[in-house]
């Protein structure tokens, strides 16, 4: 009994520890950004294996979330008699939720392993070391230009998704279901506003992009410099950022609707 | 200008609780070959690190050019790294870049020369190295002992006053070995600076530095030119020297009664 | 400056995603029509709002002229004042009518404006005179049941009552089926 609460204590410090020095790491980022806008090829380099790697995997995955919307959706609202709202059904779930949401998982997935397993290993390899032995900051060279990437490439890939989910939804609704290609379009403009549905979805992905990138770089950055370090902490970046995205969500959303 | 680069004043260090170094001293004269010799887990690296502002000291100091490193702040940190290059234990090659791009890196991030000198540079680098024509190979195409000579032509990249050679002899076969003690050497002569070797190999060792410090136990056990030590009478390095296994530095770590342990209730 | 293959796929890659943008914003999100322009804002008391929301559109002979800024709840009259934001570009005169009219039979409600005679427009913080609340579905047809049931002598006469206008063909379709349902 006592050892149970022992460990909860000694846990709880600990992810309170972590918190304080994610913070501190973001912290040292956002000052040392200078370097990554003085030369965006850093940058360019990272939204390459953040962002267009993740191209293929956030284009398949949109276009089948599309069409599962669009057939769902459209049982749904034919019991009603409107199955020309399903444009605005899908559209509005795609802008609102599931661009943002799903493009963060999967790019939590994607990116942000990746993210997490190189910089543990430069770590473990004494790469970050070195850098800091040749006088060149590893958070300007090396942690910066990744989260800026992040930063840019996840509000653009979240973009995508919602498009090409819509192309897959209409896809499914009007050339196979048979909904009128004018009502499926001109309901979907009526009701889908550019401030309060697309402007938030964007605000949403950008935030997640911080989350998502910032929590890949501390857990690769505090990895052990051990092959079972770097591996728990890969795993521990899909759990964190998964759950940072879904309570941010709920955050940002009670936010947006209010 | 002082007589030594590097100077180390009764210098402590530890993690956590335990105490790793109990005061150390020791000097570095310039444009000399000096060895830190001891067994593994007695702080050799640690040391290193602590020359290269990496750590904090608990007590004691390390000068740098006169200059107390851990005094300094970043920038003044920065300007005292950029006289020292670090070979690092594995090498610590950009994985990502190539040999080439490798030795440009402190070249393109600390200067502002333009492509075509970093160019030859880099190749005059590689070629007193050897690997002039490794030069467009990625690192993990390399030996390990071509790493470290790619590492040490990254090391000297910006000309630097001081070389810092962490364990550069582990894990490399007897070729590599003689070719590395010969470049530290020679490097050491023809650069004009000053080494500072951290190693247990006592055979190469013992065959080119100038002075050899033996650290054991958190201080200074001994100290002297090889040939001082290749005689001196003292049993623990009379012991590292002839690689006996056991003397003074015992085979068992520190614990309690063998026979309690295994009778015992806890057990 | 040496161009990469990498800076390519990172060129496509961000045009993609901005021109990803711009079509959530003029195919899907419709920004071209719903303007971001200048506003001006003009109250209106309603008895009953029905299921009115905030962002509700102000129509105008079916066009969106504006949108619904905010509902708050009077407790001097026990009113609702309905705040409106109206586009610079359209004037209306001070006698407007605004009603709330639902989009359909269960679709949304909204604000619809019916231009009076008057000279004079209204301006900002201008409080529209003439309402007519929303229509509650459930209100309409307790009333109808009850004005059915105080008239019971001629329950046939009020169903040809609208026969009496010209458009002879269309009333035999529409004819409320509510009253066979009675009859």
């Amino acid at each position: 009994m006592i050892r149970l609460l022992q460990n909860i204590g000694s846990n709880t410090i600990d992810q309170i520890w972590r918190l304080g020095a994610g913070a501190r790491l973001f912290g040292l980022t956002l000052i040392s950004s200078a370097e990554s806008i003085r030369r965006p090829r850093l940058v360019t380099k990272e939204v390459y294996a953040t962002g267009v790697l993740s191209l293929v995997i956030i284009s398949v995955s949109a276009f089948f979330v599309g069409m599962v919307l669009a057939l769902q959706g459209y049982h749904t609202l034919q019991k009603y008699g409107s199955s020309e709202a399903i444009g605005v059904l899908v559209a509005l779930a795609l802008v609102r939720e599931l661009g943002p949401v799903v493009t963060a998982l999967l790019f939590a997935g994607r990116a942000g392993t990746a993210i997490t397993a190189e910089i543990g290993l430069m770590k473990a390899t004494e790469q970050l070391s070195a850098m800091e032995m040749m006088a060149v900051s590893p958070i300007s060279r090396v942690v910066a230009p990744r989260f800026w990437a992040g930063v840019i490439a996840l509000p653009l890939l979240a973009a995508l998704f919602s498009m090409i989910g819509i192309l897959g939804g209409y896809l499914v609704a009007v050339p196979l279901i048979g909904v009128d290609e004018g009502a499926f379009w001109s309901q979907m403009q009526a009701n889908v506003d550019w401030q309060f549905d697309i402007v938030n979805g964007v605000i949403k992905s950008v935030v997640f992009g911080v989350a998502c990138t910032m929590i890949a770089l501390f857990e690769g950055y505090d990895a052990p410099p051990t092959a079972e370090g770097v591996s728990r902490a890969t795993t521990r970046t899909v759990v964190t950022s998964s759950l940072a995205v879904l309570a941010l969500d709920f955050a940002l959303t009670s936010f947006m609707i209010i | 200008m002082t007589q030594n680069i590097v100077e180390i004043d009764k210098l402590s260090f530890g993690y956590n609780r335990k105490l790793l170094h109990k005061g150390i001293t020791m000097s570095f004269p310039r444009g000399k070959v000096v060895a830190i010799m001891g067994g593994s887990g007695t702080g050799k690296t640690t040391l290193l690190r602590l020359i290269g502002g990496q750590f904090k000291p608990k007590a004691g100091e390390v000068r740098v050019d006169g200059q107390v490193v851990h005094k300094q702040d970043r920038e003044g940190m920065y300007q005292l790294r950029r006289k020292m290059g670090m070979l690092f234990q594995q090498g610590a090659l950009f994985t990502d870049l190539s040999v080439f791009d490798n030795v440009a890196f402190p070249m393109r991030e600390l200067t502002d020369l333009p492509e075509t000198m970093i160019r030859d540079l880099v190749l005059m680098k590689l070629n007193a190295v050897g690997l002039r024509g490794a030069h467009d190979m990625m690192p993990t195409e390399l030996s390990g002992g071509m790493a470290r000579r790619v590492a040490l032509a990254r090391a000297i990249a910006l000309d630097p006053d001081i070389i810092l050679y962490d364990e550069p002899f582990a894990g490399l076969d007897p070729i590599s070995m003689a070719v590395t003690c010969d470049l530290i050497r020679t490097l050491n002569d023809a650069l004009g600076v000053t080494s500072i070797v951290v190693t247990h190999d006592v055979e190469e060792t013992f065959s080119f530095a100038d002075y050899i410090y033996f650290v054991a136990d958190g201080v200074v056990a001994a100290e002297g030119t090889p040939d001082d030590l290749r005689n001196s009478t003292l049993p623990f390095v009379h012991q590292f020297v002839h690689g006996e296994k056991d003397g003074p530095v015992p085979f068992h770590y520190a614990a309690g009664d063998y026979k309690d342990q295994l009778l015992g209730p806890d057990a | 400056m040496e161009r990469t293959t990498i800076d390519l796929w990172v060129g496509v890659f961000v045009a993609l995603g901005v021109a990803a943008l711009l079509g959530l914003a003029m195919k899907v999100g419709n920004l071209t029509t719903s303007s971001v322009g200048e506003t001006y804002t003009v109250n209106a008391a309603f008895e009953n709002i029905g299921g009115l929301k905030p962002r509700a559109p102000v129509k105008s002979a079916g066009v969106v002229v504006g949108r619904v800024e905010r509902i708050r709840f009077d407790t001097e009259t026990y009113e609702a004042i309905v705040s409106l934001n109206i586009d610079k570009r359209f004037s209306f005169p001070t006698d407007t009518f605004a009603n709330i009219y639902t989009a359909g039979l269960l679709g949304e409600q909204y604000i619809g404006l019916e231009a009076g005679g008057e000279i004079e427009a209204l301006a900002h913080g201008d409080k529209i005179a003439h309402t007519q609340d929303a229509v509650v579905l459930e209100k309409m047809i307790s009333q109808f049941l009850y004005n059915k049931a105080s008239e019971p002598a001629a329950p046939a006469a009020a169903a040809p009552a609208p026969a009496e206008s010209t458009k002879t063909g269309d009333d035999a379709l529409t004819t409320n089926p509510l009253d066979d349902i009675l009859n």
